[in-house]
């Protein structure tokens, strides 16, 4: 059976979706960050099947995707590192809890 | 490979070496060294301005067309690095300060890598290049924002910005993939300008723009994508604030500009201009609005920024040379401006603590001259003649009702509209400091040296920016230079 580009784009999009509904209703910062991490693993996918069914000559959206899973990691880590801070401070990791600047 | 191309890259290169210089002082000097780590990088700064100027590049466009340096990008890097010598000279006093005794280089150097991100951001002609000096310039901050690691307010600072800006990026890639897919899988801005046709529009291109217009909107902090602004500018040491307010908001300005106007400049009426008429009005409106019930002085500089960015993309709407070099201006008007009012409170948060607009009442008795730049500062960010920003703000409506087009007239009455409304709000702080009766809350001091050139330098560019007309004609040649018909509508 061949395969359309559709059977791949549909999951990315829903991977998406399920990305920005975890980004805003989950409570913990780690849960968040995955829900980032979903966000722009889809935005990847989505380089690679258009690459891959559209422009199968050309390596563009492939060199992209690369560069940003290593972009994608920088910001990972960078994250965990503040939240870690965070966990030090105030001993938790809720969003409900980071809540003293405001007004 | 030729690797004569790099010559190009001379600004970069320039951050680069400055860079490495610091580094290696910070890591293999003794104490003597550390001591002249801030004065060495505002110099070197300062030298590296005019060296991106006066020293010819050696081509246009190199690497395939992937960079570009011109000269209005060479224009809008030496606005940004006479912003960052401000910023350096403002952060001197805190940098010195004992908490930051070891980590000075740190901070630094982080400081160098966002200028280098932001000069590839505003050079880049393909968006993989785009994306990555976007990522350079933010990361970085975020680590800048968590600076103060004894305060809990800048951690929590600093989760909310990265966590806004990792979102934002992934809206941005995810626009990006769609923009690929219908470009005929380049990234080049040349090829998708290519692409995008007049009349043409898809359900594709649509979500793409839309997504694409979301990811940088957040970088500029237009409204529906600000909520981050007032809580990361209030818990981020102010130093930070301050670069954060103006330089990644004038760089991001400036790629927002390219990117609309150079790929998707052929849909501009079909697709883009309503969506960032509406963008703007709601940016200069609810920052208004939000920035008069501001008790916090840096939360209030922080919607005061909104509105502003507001006034700066009215340009974007220009779309034309004339709408570039007021954008130009406006950025560097801007910089002197908020950079003047930023100096006045990091200063008296440095002293005594106080951040409250309330504590300023009364300033002028025991700081006649830190209320007399701040009254400055505001006239010209209201746009009140004769200074700067009156002529800023001028030259940025001239420019958008040069298309003649009756809807952008309209834009421009709006914004007018506003410009009264924010009158009102820059005001209070000028009639806290002099009018108020109450005692003085914060008592006399001195200022740091550095800090003195630094506020004296914006004051003399608030005076004189929009008197000295040589400054808009040097931008107005860069931008012909670079695009020579300056009233067509898209630059290619």
């Amino acid at each position: 059976m061949d395969l359309s580009i559709l059977w791949y784009l549909v999951p990315s999009v829903i991977m998406f979706v399920c990305g920005v509904y975890g980004f805003i209703t989950r409570k913990n910062m780690v849960a968040i960050l995955i829900s980032l991490e979903l966000m722009l693993n889809s935005a990847d996918l989505n380089f690679v099947i258009f690459n891959r069914f559209l422009f199968p000559g050309s390596m563009e959206g492939m060199v992209f995707t690369l560069f940003a899973i290593a972009i994608a990691a920088a910001e990972t880590a960078l994250a965990i590192a503040i939240i870690i801070n965070i966990y030090r401070s105030i001993g938790s990791t809720e969003v409900t809890e980071t809540n003293k600047l405001k007004h | 490979m030729d690797y004569s191309q790099f010559g190009a890259m001379l600004p970069e290169l320039i951050v680069l070496g400055i860079f490495l210089l610091v580094f290696l002082v910070d890591t293999f000097s003794g104490a003597a060294g550390k001591k002249i780590l801030t004065p060495m990088t505002a110099v070197l700064t300062l030298l590296a301005t005019v060296a991106i100027w006066i020293v010819p590049s050696c081509g246009e466009a190199v690497f395939g067309g992937m960079y570009v340096s011109d000269t209005a990008t060479r224009a809008m890097k030496c606005i940004l690095s006479v912003g960052f010598f401000l910023v350096v000279l403002q952060a001197h006093e805190w940098v010195e300060s004992e908490v930051m005794a070891v980590r000075k280089g740190e901070f630094l150097e982080l400081l160098l890598v966002t200028l280098f991100g932001m000069y590839l951001m505003i050079s880049a002609r393909h968006f993989l290049l785009f994306i990555i000096g976007l990522e350079s310039a933010s990361l970085p901050l975020a680590a800048l924002v968590a600076f103060n690691k004894h305060k809990y307010e800048s951690h929590e600072a600093a989760i909310k910005y990265i966590l806004t800006a990792v979102f934002s990026s992934a809206i941005l890639l995810m626009g990006l993939s769609f923009v690929y897919a219908f470009s005929g899988g380049s990234l080049y801005f040349n090829d998708i300008a290519l692409s995008v046709t007049q009349g043409e529009m898809s359900g594709l291109l649509l979500v793409a723009l839309a997504f694409v217009m979301a990811g940088l909107g957040f970088k500029l902090s237009l409204v529906p994508f600000h909520l981050w602004t007032a809580d990361v500018y209030e818990g981020a040491p102010t130093s930070v604030t301050a670069y954060l307010s103006v330089l990644s908001k004038g760089a991001a300005a400036f790629a927002f500009f390219i990117i609309f106007v150079q790929c998707f400049g052929a849909v501009y009426s079909d697709a883009w201009e309503w969506m960032a008429y509406a963008v703007i009005i709601a940016t200069i409106t609810v920052g208004n609005l939000f920035a008069m019930r501001q008790k916090n002085m840096k939360r209030f500089m922080a919607f005061s920024s909104v509105s502003q960015a507001g006034y700066i993309v009215l340009g974007v709407m220009a779309g034309n040379g004339l709408g570039l070099t007021s954008m130009m201006f406006y950025i560097f008007v801007y910089v002197v401006s908020n950079l003047g009012a930023f100096a006045v409170i990091s200063t008296i948060e440095d002293k005594t603590g106080k951040i409250s607009m309330t504590d300023y009442n009364g300033l002028h008795v025991t700081n006649p001259w830190l209320s007399f730049a701040m009254t400055l500062a505001m006239f010209s960010l209201a746009g009140i003649p004769p200074f700067a920003g009156f002529f800023s703000k001028i030259l940025i409506f001239t420019s958008v009702t040069s298309t003649g087009s009756m809807a952008l007239y309209m834009l421009v009455l709006v914004a007018l509209i506003n410009t009264i409304i924010s009158l009102y709000y820059y005001l209070l702080v000028v009639k806290a400091m002099w009018i108020s009766a109450d005692a003085p809350k914060v008592e006399s001091f001195k200022s740091s040296r550095c800090m003195k050139v630094s506020l004296s330098l914006c004051v003399l560019g608030i005076v004189f920016f929009g008197l000295v007309s040589p400054i808009y004609d040097w931008l107005y040649n860069a931008v012909l230079t670079s695009f020579p018909n300056a009233l067509a509508f898209v630059l290619q």
